[in-house]
């Protein structure tokens, strides 16, 4: 992977909120870094390309457009691959994160019900055979402002 | 604020990313069959109205050097963990504060956060310096460090149910 030069930097530091919601917004970035337009859009299509960036979104407040819930399994490690790999497969799940604990992988399951969140585990569980903790949110405290990444 | 049939087909379409094209507005509303106005005017409307909470520029720390992503759980009782949470919220270091059920006899902690940093050592210096200025070590607290990232993208709402 090609070093990040400054440009790189300030395209993934400093448009984590707020980007602009005008008809050109690469061009609007362009213009606070000094770059042509099409120099953001080349630069940002690279940096998702590498992998440094997820998408150009919305980070959206928990169950206000859905449902969703923090799940975990304790799977052994020797079946931990295959059990991660169902748990992928689910087009609900967004998140997939091996831990460091008895339970071991931890995922995040969205869907457009509670009922529709309850299916989703209970295929996870047929499959895996192993029964997963559900952990849904109860009270959001946080602010989320981005995060910095180069202070 | 209650989202419309079309919010939510808006949000969907932006979960997979918003096109790096001239006009990536327009595309959306294209797609959608709405147009860019309504699509701009509808986008800064669900940000002032809180659903999104931000909008923009969505990286991926693992791949920036953001190795150490801690999930700290904290068992604290019923009536101390809204406050907790609320100071917990406060500091710089931790991204997103939640309260969750105690599992009685499977999981014991009520309140989640997460703490990024480049190295586990530093991260696991801030956690307990974290909980010394917020007055929290007196609960019984435990790092999950991830180490390894199976998948991560944005919620797919109102695709597959």
């Amino acid at each position: 992977m090609p070093p990040l030069d400054d440009t790189d930097r300030r395209l993934l530091n400093d448009f984590q909120r707020g980007f602009p919601l005008t008809a050109r917004p690469y061009a609007a970035l362009g213009r606070r870094l000094g770059v042509t337009e099409d120099e953001v859009r080349r630069r940002l299509g690279r940096l998702r390309d590498q992998g440094l960036i997820s998408r150009i979104g919305a980070v959206v407040r928990p169950h206000t457009a859905g449902c969703s819930t923090l799940a975990a399994l304790a799977v052994p490690p020797a079946d931990l691959d295959r059990v991660a790999a169902l748990v992928s497969d689910q087009p609900e799940v967004n998140h997939n994160y091996q831990r460091e604990h008895t339970f071991n992988l931890w995922f995040v399951v969205c869907a457009d019900s509670r009922p529709a969140v309850t299916r989703v585990l209970e295929r996870i569980a047929a499959a895996s055979g192993l029964e997963p903790l559900d952990l849904p949110l109860l009270e959001d405290f946080h602010i989320d402002l981005g995060f910095p990444l180069w202070t | 604020m209650d989202l419309t049939a079309s919010d939510r087909a808006l949000l969907a379409a932006l979960a997979e990313g918003l096109p790096l094209s001239e006009r990536p507005y327009a595309d959306l509303a294209a797609a959608l069959g709405l147009d860019e106005a309504t699509v701009l005017a509808r986008l800064a409307a669900l940000q002032e109205g809180g659903v999104i909470r931000r909008f923009g520029v969505v990286v991926r720390h693992r791949p920036l050097g953001f190795t150490a992503n801690a999930m700290v759980v904290w068992d604290i009782p019923e009536a101390q963990v809204a406050e907790a949470g609320r100071r917990l919220a406060t500091a710089p270091e931790v991204r997103l504060c939640y309260r969750r059920p105690r599992r009685p006899g499977r999981w014991p902690y009520t309140l989640f956060c997460m703490v990024h940093g480049r190295d586990r050592d530093t991260v696991t210096a801030q956690v307990a310096a974290l909980a010394r200025r917020l007055d929290l070590d007196g609960y019984e607290h435990r790092i999950l460090f991830s180490s390894r990232c199976f998948k991560q993208c944005g919620a797919r709402y109102g695709k597959a149910a």
